[in-house]
């Protein structure tokens, strides 16, 4: 963030040189102003970081433990979950910072062509106003795979019914070998002929789930070229028999049962309350009957944002949305600097819009660009808390960058400071190039 | 803009001598009022032991009440006596680290971790409590005298213990597939057909948190090896490669292989932490039919749910896998009583604590399980209180949480080691094998870098 300013505000004009003599007065002042932070960085960055390096040679436990060399070096190389945290950091350094450099850049130049830019611009920023942590736990909610909890997961149910809409028994299995599923279909698996009865039992159907208006199912009789039969909920309670309807098991009402021919021509018929149905006028021959797969449709069970394969994406999208803002607006600062007159010459030349984006815009903000580019770099290498508020425990492993690679592994169960130091340090080294670039340009800025 | 990771470490680094600094001086100052309970009551046979015993408890508020309830019974007996307790929340363990190291640690002490117990034993801070042998013998089943003994020796009595052996159901989804509460192994898988065919998934399992796993792991292995193997199997002793582990997670995984009949699928049961898998089980409709889990679950159902005691949800003892001793066998969570000093005041608290009035003082308020067989069953204020805690006392062969006794890399770190690898057992409920061998090379791993 501080960094971001720094380019949007001219630098700090030296002060001017003192006109008396320097007195030893002065000399005491500046150092009882720098003491009091010069010791507190002494205290909270040089000692703990100096000790953390020495920490990272020695083992587990203690203040010290054993000296191990480059033993914890090693480890973090060669231990699964720690070479998974370090992959999965790559893939945040480069897919991160480009992007919300990017999204910042067509944030801020689109901004500026609207009437309403400011709500958008605020709604856009917002993200960087909530807490880290509390983002994550709010995704975590987002992402749940249940439609009935994930708002993302209840979006994609919606879409998801209106190309097909579930079955009114799609919990529903066959209660007996003699039925199969087959291409989400039950069928019966020996066929039938004319004069003779067909049962269809179905288990695994929940007392709430069954149609409304169902009565006691009724054994179909046998009769003369008709094929009857019965859907029913195969289940009392105990279990019962399969494949036989008992007293206190319902019919299925409204339930298409097909019958296939010889010949491949299909009948339906519908069942009743009692879940009987009947195909009159049948010639003689063999019949094929089924329940159609519509009947056992899947609801759309929604997709497991938070399951070890989307996870990592699921977190970039989220991190993506929180830092978006800080680049529009720290974008929209440099754009608000450029000089109009570039852009109208540019314009009179007969350049398009693209042309001018491309050609004018893009270089004259390059130093902005690389700002946001940078600072996206350092954020991403440390990045923590939003991992470990939005993956799951289950999950984590998966999700596992080299911040809460060291946090967990030395307080977070493991207890090993050894490895623990050694990642911190692993991570300080991943992150001095970028500073060490970050300070050169300040310095070439002033 | 300094790394923050870096200084994340390193102020802890810095914050930890600091912390013990101050907690050294706290802990040294057992003067201090609050909590503190006093005897009042007097005449009775015990008026001729007088003193002091200051008590350092995990017990906090209502549960802090409770135990002065057991100390008002103590004073009726003893009246002369007068113990101190200082609630300490969940620090008991440092606290008591920094105590001794200052060289004043209180006469009693209550720990919940059994690893504690055997490390302060092992450094000859604490002090036999033999003289309480025969009380214990007469009120407990031998078991709880090894619970209590390190290297032979007889340190601690487990005064409270929670049950960890128990199944709990949806009573309505088990009426409506006409099932009853499964006392068999057998049963129980019978059952879960059942309740597949009604409609409702039989387990409700919280696989994001992996100790639901390795605690429904650790009931399969003690139902079915006993508390030898268990033990045995808790100190690395036996290889996790061991047939027996084999077995007993190709019974497991005759659970989470039954992949229709988990609440959500596989991807729910792995998405589903604890709380996540009671809710599912006792809210309306139910998304399972029942939960593997200790005697905390009533708190959450009655918290998270609208179910009620009995005609809603109910707990049954986790189902006997073989007939025998270790049909009833218990795991447990314990509170266990050690003792740092030797006094006749000292010795009259802990062989009174051993004795049915003490347990039963706590027991009627609730939330209290004893191995003390002579406490009577009638002395749970309802129901379900009695259906968890009852079979603690009734017990042969009880065993504390595996987790508790093994390195905490191995035994009870998030995502990995044993909560990871059961996790993924659950992902891959057919790979017995590959497991075992993950769980053999991350435990002999957790063995030899120490805890």
């Amino acid at each position: 963030m501080s960094k971001g300013s720094i380019t949007a505000e001219p630098p700090v004009a030296a002060a001017p040189p003192p006109s008396g003599p320097v007195g030893r007065g002065r000399h005491l002042t500046g150092a009882l102003f720098l003491g009091p932070a010069f010791f507190l960085l002494a205290v909270w960055m040089v000692y703990p970081a100096v000790y953390t390096i020495i920490r990272s040679f020695f083992g587990r436990t203690g203040y010290l433990g054993t000296f191990v060399g480059g033993a914890n070096y090693e480890r973090l190389f060669t231990t699964a979950t720690l070479v998974r945290a370090i992959e999965n950091n790559a893939i945040w350094v480069a897919v991160v910072p480009a992007l919300v450099t990017a999204i910042g850049l067509i944030f801020a130049v689109l901004t500026e062509r609207v009437s309403w830019a400011v709500a958008f611009k605020t709604a856009v920023f917002l993200p960087m106003a909530i807490s880290a942590f509390a983002t994550g736990v709010t995704w975590r909610i987002l992402y749940q795979q249940d439609p009935d909890i994930g708002a993302i997961n209840a979006l994609g149910r919606s879409v998801a019914s209106v190309v097909s809409s579930p079955g009114v028994l799609h919990t529903a299995l066959p209660s007996t070998p003699s039925l199969q599923t087959r291409n989400g279909a039950v069928v019966l698996k020996t066929p039938v002929q004319p004069d003779h009865s067909v049962l269809l039992g179905l288990t695994g159907i929940p007392p709430q789930d069954v149609p409304s208006g169902a009565k006691q199912a009724v054994r179909p009789s046998a009769r003369a070229g008709a094929i009857d039969g019965v859907v029913w909920r195969d289940f009392k309670p105990g279990g019962g028999k399969p494949g036989v309807v008992e007293q206190g098991e319902d019919g299925l009402p409204g339930v298409t049962v097909q019958l296939k021919d010889a010949s491949g021509k299909t009948r339906t018929a519908t069942s009743g309350a009692d879940g009987s149905f009947s195909f009159d006028n049948l010639p003689a021959g063999t019949y094929h009957a089924s329940i159609g797969a519509n009947t056992f449709a899947k609801p759309f069970n929604g997709y497991g944002w938070l399951g070890p394969k989307l996870i990592t994406p699921s977190l970039l999208i989220a991190y993506i949305w929180i830092w978006a803002g800080f680049a529009m607006v720290v974008i929209g600062a440099g754009l608000a600097a450029m000089p109009r007159d570039v852009l109208e010459a540019a314009r009179t030349d007969g350049a398009t819009e693209w042309q001018t984006f491309r050609r004018v815009t893009v270089p004259l903000l390059a130093p902005v660009l690389s700002v946001v580019f940078i600072t996206m770099i350092i954020n991403v290498l440390k990045v923590f808390d939003l991992v470990i508020s939005l993956a799951p425990e289950s999950t984590q492993a998966n999700a596992n960058v080299i911040a809460l690679a060291m946090w967990r592994t030395a307080f977070g169960g493991l207890n090993d400071f050894g490895t623990g130091s050694a990642i911190a340090v692993f991570l300080f080294v991943l992150v001095i190039p970028v500073l060490a670039l970050n300070i050169r340009r300040f310095k070439r800025e002033v | 803009m300094k790394n923050r990771a870096v200084r994340g470490v390193a102020l802890a680094m810095l914050a930890l001598p600091l912390a013990l600094l101050a907690a050294g001086c706290g802990g040294s100052s057992n003067k201090s009022s609050g909590g503190n309970t006093t005897a009042t009551t007097g005449g009775s046979s015990g008026s001729s032991v007088k003193g002091t015993v200051t008590f350092d408890g995990i017990w906090t508020g209502a549960e802090a009440q409770s135990f002065a309830k057991v100390i008002a019974a103590f004073n009726k007996q003893y009246p002369n006596v007068t113990i101190k307790y200082k609630p300490v929340g969940n620090n008991v363990p440092t606290v008591l680290a920094t105590a001794i190291a200052g060289g004043h640690p209180p006469d009693m002490a209550d720990i919940a971790q059994p690893g504690l117990v055997k490390q302060l034993a092992q450094q000859g801070k604490l002090k036999p409590i033999t003289y309480a042998k025969s009380t214990i013998a007469a009120n407990f089943a031998p078991v709880w005298q090894q619970l209590g003994t390190v290297d032979g020796t007889l340190y601690a009595l487990v005064f409270k213990a929670a049950n960890k052996s128990l199944l709990w159901y949806n009573v309505p989804a088990f009426q409506q597939a006409g099932v009853t509460a499964p006392k068999t192994w057998d049963n129980l898988l019978k059952d879960a057909q059942t309740l597949k065919q009604s409609g409702t998934p039989a387990y409700s399992i919280g696989g994001a948190d992996g100790w639901t796993l390795t605690d429904l792991f650790e009931n399969i292995y003690l139902r079915t090896y006993g508390q030898q193997k268990y033990q045995q199997l808790s100190a690395h002793q036996i290889k996790w490669t061991d047939p027996s582990v084999t077995n007993a997670l190709t019974m497991m995984g005759k659970i989470l292989g039954d992949t229709g009949n988990l609440a959500g699928g596989t991807s729910g049961a792995i998405q589903n932490g604890f709380n996540d898998s009671v809710t599912n089980a006792f809210s309306t409709p139910p998304k399972g039919a029942m939960v593997f889990e200790g005697d905390f679950v009533a708190g959450v159902i009655l918290s998270s749910t609208k179910s009620k005691p009995n005609t809603g949800f109910n707990a049954t003892p986790f189902p006997a896998v073989k007939p025998g001793p270790n049909a009833n066998a218990v795991e447990i969570g314990g509170d266990l009583f050690v003792t740092f000093r030797d006094t006749p005041a000292i010795e009259a608290f802990v062989k009174f604590l051993a004795t049915g009035p003490a347990a039963e003082a706590w027991a009627r308020l609730g939330g209290f399980g004893t191995g003390n067989k002579n406490v009577p069953a009638s002395i749970y204020p309802d129901a379900i209180t009695r259906a968890t805690e009852a079979p603690i006392g009734k017990a042969t062969a009880v065993v504390f949480d595996m987790s508790d006794e093994q390195p905490s890399s191995f035994g009870s770190t998030t995502g990995q080691g044993e909560w990871g690898i059961f996790q993924d057992f659950l992902r891959t409920p057919s790979d017995v094998n590959g497991i075992a061998q993950k769980l053999e090379k991350a435990a002999a791993a957790a063995y030899k870098s120490g805890k």
